[in-house]
């Protein structure tokens, strides 16, 4: 690559970052002013720092357990999502059977349902089955759009795997649990990354579905957050501090599968 | 490419069906129920047909919002598809700088909608926030709360800011699983930057922009949260969106009958559309395959 388009592409990316991180630097700066000082006037950084919003937030169980309720079933949530979306991206790369095109596509239909009027509905089917305010609530109702989004994702990435790998793992003698284990899973590397990963974020910044599925034990730390919002006003500090809290866990979730998503088939052992 | 046929892969199919089913196809069929029928009370039903969907139809708001939606939608993909695949392209492959970019890109995304509406009030408004204040600086006439325009370009940008990165996530990852013997093979033809990109890259990353285009369409029809809390709708009804519209619908004035016919009005227009951008893209992609490349 010569000189000059490195540098335009380097510009590129650094005035898109810059873009990126504008909204963000704001809203970190807002989490350390007061609402007076957000308010009042117009200032790049804040003039009477303060660390109140984040005590606020850290010090009240009734915030900080809106974290672990996430947490807990963003993490089941991912953990079905991809550990039943790999079997059948496989099948639907690799095989054709009966209606396997329509499958596929109807898969993708469940996110296409608009929440407002649907919430109803999910309300009175968890509260038949006895499943409201707890976690796993929230866990099965998001695998409506994030399986779908998973098994997308991973047939993608498995069809540009060439079938000729799993031909000759089979010829070494390779079982097929051993050979997708063992073979086809570090092929995809990139592909689960993403999906986990995208699986992770959809189910963590859902807001209608987990408010509607639960009261306390398991109320997340979206909904707690629609509390900044009262009769005497918005508290706009407090919001941005628990907005910065709240990217935390996905910028170590992402920093942990960055390997899976950089390395993907070229540095592979194939 | 033709698969082997093997009726035993349903087998493998079978639990997503399960999982997914089980919360789709009992909300699908109650809110089926509903459309049908005028609840008058808990006890009182009536039968009333296609009533529902004929009223709705005729709705001439409805119209507006189906317009104001499909423009935006368009707007999106004609800006967050090209910006995410140069965005990926132009991210570094290897490195710290690689995890570095990677994380500050998918930054966006992990924001609460409720926040990214919030965060974008202050930092759009002329007084105290960054982008208001720096566009009133350099003289524009800007204000999202009164100019409908104004109103719906911040909604663009903000929905650009807030998702290009899936785009740029999807294509990155993308472009890694693409084995180095096809760059080895191109280099050894003496291919220029843009027949490696046109014919390499683009073939490859088909899988993965269908389901960016897909996704951003759905995802951007069904917007409601954001839009909410930067405009409220306003100004007039020009960030008025269709899920904004059902919402006040369904929830404002307790219309479940109605309210549920438009929902799967809703539906099938997204299911059409999609259909037809599915079998469209598919199209395009053997159309390439066609041509020898692969």
């Amino acid at each position: 690559m010569n000189e000059r388009r490195l540098r335009k592409r380097t510009l590129f990316l650094v005035v898109y970052l810059v873009f990126a991180v504008l909204p963000i630097y704001w809203m970190l700066t807002m989490s350390f002013k007061t609402n007076e000082d957000i308010l009042s006037a117009f200032s790049l950084w804040p003039r009477h720092f303060t660390w109140d919003n984040y005590h606020t937030i850290l010090t009240d169980p009734s915030w900080y357990s809106g974290y672990i309720n996430s947490l807990i079933y963003v993490a089941m949530n991912t953990v079905i999502s991809i550990s039943v979306a790999l079997p059948a991206a496989y099948a639907f790369s690799r095989y054709s059977f009966l209606g396997d095109k329509h499958v596929f596509f109807w898969l993708l239909t469940n996110r296409m349902t608009p929440p407002a009027v649907f919430l109803l509905p999910f309300f009175q089917l968890y509260t038949t089955l006895g499943l409201m305010d707890t976690h796993i609530a929230v866990a099965l109702a998001h695998l409506v759009f994030n399986v779908p989004l998973a098994v997308w994702i991973l047939e993608g990435f498995m069809s540009g795997i060439p079938r000729e790998i799993d031909e000759t793992a089979y010829i070494d003698g390779y079982s097929f649990p051993r050979f997708f284990v063992r073979i086809f899973l570090p092929l995809i590397k990139s592909g689960v990354g993403v999906a986990a990963f995208f699986c992770f974020m959809f189910s963590w910044v859902e807001l209608l579905l987990a408010r509607t599925l639960t009261s306390v034990n398991a109320k997340p730390i979206v909904a707690v957050m629609t509390r900044t919002v009262s009769a005497s006003g918005m508290d706009w500090a407090v919001l941005a501090a628990a907005g910065m809290l709240t990217i935390v866990p996905g910028a170590i979730v992402i920093w942990f599968v960055r390997h899976y998503i950089a390395k993907g088939f070229a540095m592979g052992r194939v | 490419m033709n698969k082997p046929v093997n009726q035993k892969a349903w087998l493998l199919v079978l639990p997503v069906i399960v999982c997914v089913a089980f919360s789709a196809i009992l909300p699908l069929m109650t809110v089926v129920n509903y459309s049908v029928q005028d609840i008058i009370s808990p006890t009182r039903h009536v039968f009333v047909g296609t009533d529902w969907f004929a009223q709705v139809l005729r709705e001439e708001e409805l119209h507006g919002a189906l317009l104001r939606q499909l423009g935006f939608s368009l707007a999106v993909l004609a800006v967050e598809i090209p910006l995410g695949i140069a965005l990926a392209l132009a991210m570094p492959a290897a490195g710290w700088k690689s995890s570095a970019v990677l994380v500050v890109v998918a930054l966006s995304l992990l924001i609460p909608w409720n926040v990214v509406g919030t965060i974008w009030q202050i930092y759009g408004r002329v007084d105290i926030g960054l982008l208001g204040h720096t566009l009133a600086k350099m003289g524009f006439d800007y204000t999202y709360t009164g100019k409908p325009l104004d109103a719906w370009l911040t909604v663009l940008v903000m929905d650009i800011w807030h998702w290009t990165p899936l785009v740029a996530l999807l294509c990155f990852a993308g472009l890694r699983s693409i084995p180095d013997a096809y760059y080895q093979a191109a280099r050894i033809d003496g291919a220029s930057q843009f027949a490696v990109f046109r014919y390499i890259q683009l073939p490859k990353l088909r899988g993965v922009l269908m389901i960016a285009v897909l996704l951003r369409f759905m995802d951007s029809f069904m917007i409601y949260t954001e839009p909410f809390v930067l405009t409220g709708g306003g100004p007039g009804n020009s960030t008025t969106f269709l899920s904004q519209y059902l919402t006040q619908k369904a929830v404002g004035q307790f219309d479940v009958g109605p309210a549920a016919a438009f929902s799967l009005i809703y539906f099938l227009i997204i299911l059409l559309l999609c259909f037809v951008l599915y079998n469209w893209m598919q199209r395009v992609g053997t159309g390439d395959k066609g041509a020898g490349h692969e």
